[in-house]
């Protein structure tokens, strides 16, 4: 049980660091990213040509991958996001867009990186075993406590700083924010810069895990939207908890339904409609949005 | 394949009866995606080509059947349902060793050189990767060996393995099967099962990249078994050597299973040489099959290009090559042992 409680938690941590990029662009914009799989992904390729083929250590690679991603991010909002949302009034067009950005950057990629499994060396060797009850490689250790360090600073950045301040009015309300005197281009940006960032800091950390390849895009953004759905599309709290939720289920049901076959995912999907009947804002969520 | 192409036109082409040709490549990327494959074959058809080498997976060779007999298309697939290469079909020839001829040789060397009594499987839940342990564990029981995991699956984009080896590793397998395992699932598969405690064997049926081993798995993939390529360094000819240097110039990277995948074009084009007819008639293909026997360019002595299967399928619908069992080691597979598949 210990084990199983443990790697809940390992893939909680890197599952809410996915979810809370997708989520901070959807509270500020509006705009469902169906691109962040393909982000994260580009963000492990940037990682691992830093890494592997400059020669340069791990620290250098995620800086770079998340520095990549920001000015990737900010640069699609400006540029693609921001004419689209000023010219059409209808939700679907910036779906659109995101998803013809998601075939762009699954091309991009290809294009770039190839269609090879890569990866990185550990960032640390050694495993920790407590008496074979609780095995965990240290390098997953660091890399779930990263990441977990990472959310609590997101969580402080939006709570105490100015721009993190300007962030949670746009959230909350548009218009008012702007006749308060934020500047909603300026902010809107940065917020998307920082999702982006996000999904290139969790791509750059998970690379000396996972490794990446070309496939990985569409089944991350998958199940990103699954946790905000649990927690609560927009809400920061909700994608932490939707992410952890989703860590757990994954953990224990393919322990304990091992024998049955690959049930857990069917089971979590079935689980998540029988939820989304009942509570569609999700666990934090607002019925009024 | 377009590399050995490349090469052949740039000697002057081939000479098939009177006449001597250029060899084209119609390249089709099906995406492993059935609908895609018929496509393509469609495509094949009216372009009038009537030799395709693919589909790769089971579920592409399995769609394109109905295409290929009314089109008059011979197929090489690499994938490997019997029912595709036995009587009534006729159009299919399996480009490579099937994984239920590569299992059992494998099993059975582990079995009596290691000491492997106890073994678990573990697949992707895709077709290919369960019929794949579906004919492993049947090996593996007929050879009396005791299957003691064979129903955890996985989905193919998991990012963590621990959870899924947990419940398989807990079984205390000598030797663990990882089924028509991807090269891209492999490395991860490997580490993660060597970081939970397991010091047992891991050996898969499929073809493997030593790269991609490397940079994920690390020295956690040494002692690794895997199906190679057609070909060794005390197997290799010149040409073999030849086209390894050719294909890197050309692509950049060598994969070591690219030596399996010229072996099509070279049985197309001297099966061609020995009935010129077959040309545009691929019942004339199949007519000299049985008998056709050529100089085997790849490999060193007097080893021979001949169709093999007729034990696994009761006739010739597959090419032969040598079977070679590889364990990682630092970077490089080295050979483990070569067999011969009738």
């Amino acid at each position: 049980m210990e084990q199983i409680l443990a790697n809940g938690l390992y893939l909680g941590a890197q599952y809410a660091l996915i979810a809370l990029g997708l989520t901070l662009i959807f509270s500020l914009m509006n705009v469902l990213n169906f691109a962040h799989g393909q982000m994260y992904v580009f963000s492990g390729f940037v990682c691992y040509t830093v890494v592997v083929q400059l020669g340069l250590p791990f620290i250098v690679g995620l800086v770079v991958a998340a520095v990549v991603l920001a000015v990737m991010g900010g640069l699609i909002e400006k540029f693609l996001f921001r004419p689209v949302i000023r010219r059409s009034k209808r939700d679907e067009s910036t779906m659109l867009l995101a998803a013809g950005i998601a075939f762009f950057l699954d091309a991009l990629i290809l294009l770039l990186f190839g269609e090879k499994q890569r990866g990185i060396p550990k960032v640390v060797n050694g495993v920790f075993n407590w008496d074979f009850r609780l095995i965990m490689p240290y390098d997953r250790i660091l890399i779930c406590v990263l990441a977990i360090a990472i959310i609590v600073s997101f969580i402080l950045f939006m709570q105490y700083s100015k721009a993190g301040r300007a962030m949670r009015a746009l959230a909350q309300d548009r218009m008012a924010a702007q006749l308060m005197g934020v500047d909603v281009d300026r902010y809107s940006m940065i917020g998307f810069a920082m999702g982006a960032m996000l999904a290139g800091l969790v791509g750059a950390l998970l690379v000396s895990i996972t490794g990446v390849n070309l496939g990985m895009g569409g089944p991350t953004s998958i199940k990103a939207f699954l946790m905000i759905m649990i927690g609560g599309a927009g809400v920061i709290s909700g994608a932490i908890i939707g992410g952890f939720i989703l860590g757990m289920m994954e953990s224990v049901g393919l322990s304990v339904l091992s024998s049955y076959g690959d049930v857990t995912y069917l089971l979590i999907f079935a689980s998540l409609m029988i939820f989304l009947a009942i509570r569609p804002q999700g666990l934090m969520g607002k019925p009024w949005g | 394949m377009e590399a050995r192409a490349a090469w052949l036109n740039e000697l002057g082409g081939v000479q098939i009866g009177d006449t001597t040709y250029d060899i084209q490549i119609v390249a089709f990327d099906d995406q492993k995606d059935p609908k895609r494959a018929i496509a393509g074959m469609e495509r094949m058809a009216q372009e009038g080509v009537h030799y395709v080498v693919g589909p790769n997976v089971d579920d592409g060779a399995a769609a394109v059947r109905p295409v290929a007999e009314q089109q008059g298309i011979m197929y090489f697939p690499y994938s490997f349902p019997k029912e595709l290469f036995s009587p009534p079909a006729s159009n299919a020839i399996l480009g490579m060793v099937a994984n239920y001829q590569s299992g059992p040789a494998i099993y059975a060397y582990l079995k009596e050189n290691k000491g492997v009594q106890k073994v678990a499987f573990v697949a992707a839940n895709e077709s290919d990767p369960l019929s794949q342990r579906d004919s492993g564990v049947e090996a593996a029981k007929a050879l009396g060996l005791e299957v003691v995991s064979d129903k955890v699956t996985y989905q193919v984009d998991t990012t963590d393995f621990s959870p899924v080896l947990l419940p398989v590793l807990q079984s205390r397998p000598d030797l663990l099967v990882l089924s028509g395992v991807s090269p891209a699932n492999a490395p991860q598969l490997i580490r993660s099962a060597r970081e939970l405690g397991y010091e047992g064997l891991i050996s898969t049926e499929t073809g493997q990249d030593a790269s991609v081993l490397a940079e994920g798995a690390g020295e956690l993939a040494n002692g690794f078994i895997s199906v190679g390529g057609a070909s060794t360094p005390e197997l290799a000819s010149d040409t073999m050597r030849e086209f390894v240097d050719r294909y890197t110039k050309m692509f950049g990277e060598y994969n070591d299973e690219s030596n399996t995948k010229v072996y099509a074009l070279e049985y197309i084009i001297e099966t061609l040489k020995a009935n010129p007819a077959a040309l545009t008639d691929v019942e004339e293909y199949k007519k000299t099959i049985d008998t056709f026997e050529a100089p085997n360019p790849f490999m060193v002595g007097d080893a021979k290009l001949r169709y093999v299967g007729r034990s696994s399928f009761g006739q010739k619908r597959q090419v032969s090559v040598p079977l070679v069992v590889t364990e990682y080691k630092d970077g490089a597979f080295e050979t483990l042992f070569v067999a011969e598949v009738d």
